[in-house]
């Protein structure tokens, strides 16, 4: 046993994670929540912004109904009731990020409640349930000059419109956190409610974590972890947590209820206040919106319209293309990438080879780059029109893989990338015999390990060929003249 | 013979002045000139105003006058008409500081809807009136920039928020002014001051633009000397509008001029027939008993409102206008509203719940006053906010993060908000039986000046009439019915009218029938003939008197 400030460590306790997460997700609206300002991500400071937005005195909120939409499209696709009579209420807090001092969110009538979303894990089915999901405004962002030594506010994020999904704590581990959260940002993705992109901030996910000896009935006392970047980075944090906690426990010592930064770079976290400093928001209903009745029908129609989500899709893609349930999972795991591929399909058919094409280089390509399916930006067009090539013979496999990597990278157009670079396949058999009579002087001893019965010189020849012709040559028909000139010189 | 014409042009009702400007008879820049000299010569004396616009006024009333030459405005009754705009209001590129220290210097780069429209109306604006701190008081002196003084008695308060509006109007320094109400600052300073004012239907008209005191109960209304000119300004601030989300929809845009006509016209019916029967009779026309333009219309008496704590002669004042109503035709009858008596502490606590949100914003970061010397954050906000607020709104927004505050919440803000619901009930219920409710508008006439801010408890107490009508969301309009006798001074005495959801037209009706009847706005002239002989030595003591005081 291990001492540790005069307290013994216990002996061998088994201990259980419980998580629950609380999910920031930027919707992907055109304009703000309250005024007529672009949602768009970047942009000089102060650009995006007007007297609405950056609460000036005496200007009030319009509603923008998509957020509304976007909202109940995401919680009915979480299996949440619906607040058919929803209203807004006022986070009162001060800090210069938020230029009203308040946050119109809201705390007592959600959008949406009781919902569940199914994972899974090591062939483990599982349902996380939704506490809620709720509207509100993003902050504006204070940015600090350490060469001026001030600190300066850009507004422009703020009135970004926002739900928070907060999930119950259904979650033991990192795997079902990020299986959870996978989960969700393919739901978002594919309701065309937010683009879910973690660089840009537009999916944020705080985690509560406690842990508990395995077999209690309650659950101990958790901590709230923010400043996580990536999936990744939220696994780390999880473990990371998870461990801070145990050790405490072990050496008994106690865990208090704080909110804690993550620090990636260093793999550990800081307090960053405790529950003594947690202020109160004195909320309250904002008086500046009516609140919202959701109709029977408009939720109907809303639910009519709901997209295919990824399970639909998955199936779909089996049953109307026939492909492999590995081809379909791997396509529909990115809504970027099953909208590339049925975008591609509609122009040139063959979509066991445009899945390939999707599947195995473009995946490369994205691992290689280190980029997010997301970012892929070449257009179905030239994916399409490189497959033509390839089906007329125009162009062998291995230009077609030279080609693709400049369609990934640039999206250039591959017919005239072809002609430009002179890739087309050599289909004069003049120019061919010629290069093959020169490979078969230039090679004696290959030709006679051939007729010697060493087949396998057939390869090397062939090879020598099609470097001689610059890889142009139609593999199939350089083997077969190579063939007939070796037969017919016998 | 120029200060005759001048006086004249004061004189005239907004909507009169609008008939001459229209006809040719008096130019849009002689109109604004009459008003801007008046201001010149009293305000020093009763400081209604925070800024006067004297250049862009007359660089506006030029471009008026062109555009009515060019057939602009041609519906609009009021086109060429000044208007006093009370200081909570923004108005692009002006200084807007609903008289605060914290929002000294702030020039809004955008326009409140109702000035918009004024504008649209052909108006042209004289500047912004005083008012409470951030429109927190009746009484007008929480004013950074220093007290209104009522143009009646110069020692006593024009009552508040609106207080700047009200004395301009009954002062002659302004035809019309636009107020707000949040608890009775448009009727409670309209009753001081001898002058007509109205809060609309909640959500009648617009509050963008409006700098917010308590978002769920402030509305803006217009401060008129006749009720026909507060039909006619009625008619022009008020309708939907797209960027006040509590702002009603276009079918409750309502008619109130059509009103005011009908009452005429059945005033000018009866005296045919009466000339008529007379002549043939051989009778005394001015015995003549009135019209009965009121038939039918049915008038509630709340009991709670004629209790204790009222004054007397207020007391008179007001049943014997309610007799003229009667005598005019409407039915009177008592009611009861018993929930009425939770109306002022409900009313302070969501109020200043709000407030304490609204006014949140104010932090040094943005606009507006910053303190001199800080260190980090929290002393820009402490030493600010300090600094930039006076004593009542400190006040206000102390008690409303209190009842919001985590363990309060139910026990007082959710509370208050269950006797807004009951109160609202009681109206409803009075509303089945009749058509409009009668009370004082205020239980006393105009207090002194300091008498109020030394017992706020008891300035709160004075909202009594008021605060329930902002609560339930309703109509009120508040009339002059006569005058008390205080030390030796005659003081105005207001009566309110309140009306259903959207019962302007009703509330019109019946204002305009007795001020029609009783020539009201006699009286109201009674000051500018005092004023014209003894107002200029009255003047000068006040302006010495002044000069100690801060400005903002």
């Amino acid at each position: 046993m291990t001492e540790r400030g005069g307290k013994q460590m216990r002996a061998n306790r088994q201990y259980e994670t419980v998580i629950g997460l609380e999910v920031h997700v930027e919707l992907a609206t055109k304009t703000k929540i309250f005024c007529g300002c672009t949602t768009e991500f970047g942009g000089e400071p102060n650009t995006h912004c007007c007297p609405i937005c950056t609460g000036m005195p005496g200007t009030l909120p319009v509603l923008n109904k998509k957020v509304v939409e976007y909202a109940a499209a995401a919680a009915l696709a979480m299996g949440c009731t619906v607040t058919r009579r929803c209203r807004f209420d006022r986070k009162n807090y001060f800090y210069p990020d938020l230029p009203k001092a308040y946050q119109v969110s809201q705390l007592y009538l959600p959008i949406g409640r009781n919902g569940g979303i199914e994972i899974e894990v090591e062939g483990k089915k599982k349902v996380i349930g939704i506490h809620e999901i709720h509207m509100e405004e993003d902050a504006g962002k204070l940015v600090h000059d350490p060469w001026e030594d001030v600190t300066l506010v850009d507004y422009n994020r703020c009135g970004v419109p926002l739900i928070e999904i907060v999930s119950e704590p259904d979650m033991r581990s990192a795997e079902e956190v990020i299986a959870y959260l996978e989960k969700l940002k393919l739901m978002l993705q594919y309701l065309g409610v937010s683009d879910c992109k973690m660089q840009e901030g537009s999916l944020r996910a705080d985690i509560n974590l406690s842990v508990r000896e395995l077999g209690a009935k309650e659950f101990g006392t958790r901590t709230e972890m923010k400043n996580m970047n990536s999936f990744k980075a939220i696994a780390r944090a999880v473990n990371g947590e998870r461990k801070r906690q145990i050790e405490l426990l072990e050496y008994g010592g106690r865990v208090v209820q704080e909110t804690r930064r993550w620090d990636d770079n260093k793999d550990t976290s800081f307090a960053m206040r405790s529950k003594e400093d947690a202020q109160d928001y004195r909320y309250f209903p904002e008086p500046d919106l009516v609140p919202l009745e959701l109709g029977e029908e408009w939720l109907a129609e809303l639910k009519s319209r709901q997209p295919e989500l990824r399970d639909e899709k998955r199936a779909r893609y089996i049953r109307e293309y026939q492909l492999p349930a590995y081809d379909a999972g791997i396509l529909t795991a990115s809504k970027a990438i099953a909208d590339l591929f049925e975008e591609t399909v509609a122009l040139c058919g063959k979509p066991k080879e445009v899945s390939n094409w999707l599947m195995v280089e473009t995946m490369r390509l994205l691992k290689e780059s280190e980029q997010e399916p997301e970012e892929v930006s070449f257009s179905p067009k030239n994916l399409a029109a490189l497959i033509g090539l390839l089906e007329e013979g125009a162009i062998n496999r291995t230009v077609a893989k030279e080609i693709f990597e400049q369609i990934f990278r640039k999206d250039v157009e591959p017919v005239k990338y072809v002609e430009a670079h002179g890739l087309r396949i050599v289909q004069d058999t003049g120019a061919l015999g010629e290069a093959i009579r020169e490979v078969l002087a230039a090679h004696p001893q290959s030709v006679a390990d051939y007729r010697g019965g060493k087949k396998k010189a057939m390869g090397f020849l062939v090879g020598q060929v099609m470097k001689e012709t610059k890889g142009k040559a139609d593999p199939r028909m350089v083997n077969q003249m190579l063939l007939e000139e070796l037969e017919g010189l016998e | 013979m120029e200060t005759m014409v001048q006086r004249e042009i004061t004189a005239w009702t907004a909507l009169e002045l609008g008939r001459r400007i229209r006809a040719g008879e008096v130019s849009v820049t002689e109109a604004l000139k009459a008003y801007l000299d008046n201001i010149e010569q009293t305000d020093g004396s009763y400081h209604a105003y925070v800024s006067v616009w004297r250049e862009q006024a007359f660089q506006r009333a030029k471009q008026v006058e062109q555009e009515l030459k060019e057939g602009k405005y041609a519906d609009s009754p009021l086109a060429g008409v000044p208007i006093a705009v009370k200081d909570n209001i923004c108005t692009k590129g002006e200084e807007t500081t609903c008289a605060s220290r914290i929002l000294a210097g702030f020039r809004p780069p955008y326009q409140a809807e109702v000035v918009d429209r004024l504008l649209s109306a052909g108006m042209v604006i004289i500047g912004k009136t005083n008012m409470d701190e951030f429109a927190m008081g009746s009484t007008t002196e929480t004013s950074a920039a220093g007290a209104t003084r009522n143009p009646w008695d110069t020692s006593r308060v024009p009552g508040g928020s609106s207080g700047g509006s009200a004395a301009a109007v009954a002062a002659f320094e302004a035809p019309v002014a636009l107020g707000s109400d949040t608890g009775g600052s448009i009727r409670q300073p309209s009753a001081f001051c001898g002058v007509a004012g109205i809060k609309p239907t909640y959500g009648t008209v617009s509050r963008y633009g409006l700098i917010a005191y308590a978002s769920s109960l402030d509305q803006i209304g217009p401060i008129a000397r006749s009720v026909e000119d507060l039909a006619a300004m009625l008619e022009i601030i008020s309708g939907w509008d797209e960027k006040d989300s509590t702002s009603v929809s276009s079918e409750y845009k309502y008619t109130y001029l059509d009103v005011i006509e009908a009452v005429k016209q059945a005033f000018k019916d009866e005296k045919d027939r009466k000339e008529l029967k007379d002549r043939n009779q051989g009778g005394d026309i001015k015995n003549a008993c009135p019209p009965q333009v009121l038939a039918g219309l049915r008038i509630g008496l709340p009991k709670e409102y004629f209790g204790e704590g009222l004054d007397r002669e207020v007391k008179k004042c007001v049943l014997e206008a309610a007799e003229a109503l009667k005598a005019l035709g409407a039915r009177l009858e008592e009611v009861e509203l018993p929930a009425i008596k939770y109306a002022i502490p409900a009313y302070y606590v969501l109020a200043s719940a709000e407030a304490s949100s609204n006014l949140s914003r104010y932090d040094g970061v943005k606009y507006g006053y910053r303190t001199a010397d800080y260190e980090g954050l929290q002393e820009l906000y402490k030493k600010t906010r300090s600094e930039g607020f006076g004593e009542e709104v400190k006040r206000r927004m102390l008690i409303g993060a209190f009842v919001l505050s985590s363990g309060y919440y139910e026990a007082y803000y959710n509370k208050a908000l269950k006797v807004k619901a009951v109160i609202k009930q009681n109206f409803d219920r009075a509303f089945e039986q009749y058509d409009l409710l009668l009370s004082p508008t205020a239980p006393n006439v105009a207090p002194r000046l300091g008498e109020s801010l030394a017992d706020p408890l008891k300035m709160y107490l004075g909202d009594i009439y008021t605060v329930a009508v902002n609560l339930a969301g309703l109509p009120g309009i508040s009339i002059p019915v006569g005058f008390a006798e205080k030390d030796g001074k005659r003081l105005p005495v207001g009566l309110q009218l309140i009306g259903r959801p959207f019962g302007e037209r009703e509330l019109f009706q019946a204002a305009y029938a007795y001020e029609r009847w009783q020539k009201a706005s006699g009286e109201v002239k009674e000051l500018f003939a005092e004023k014209a002989e003894g107002g200029q030595r009255d003047d000068r003591e006040r302006r010495e008197a002044d000069e100690s005081k801060s400005t903002i």
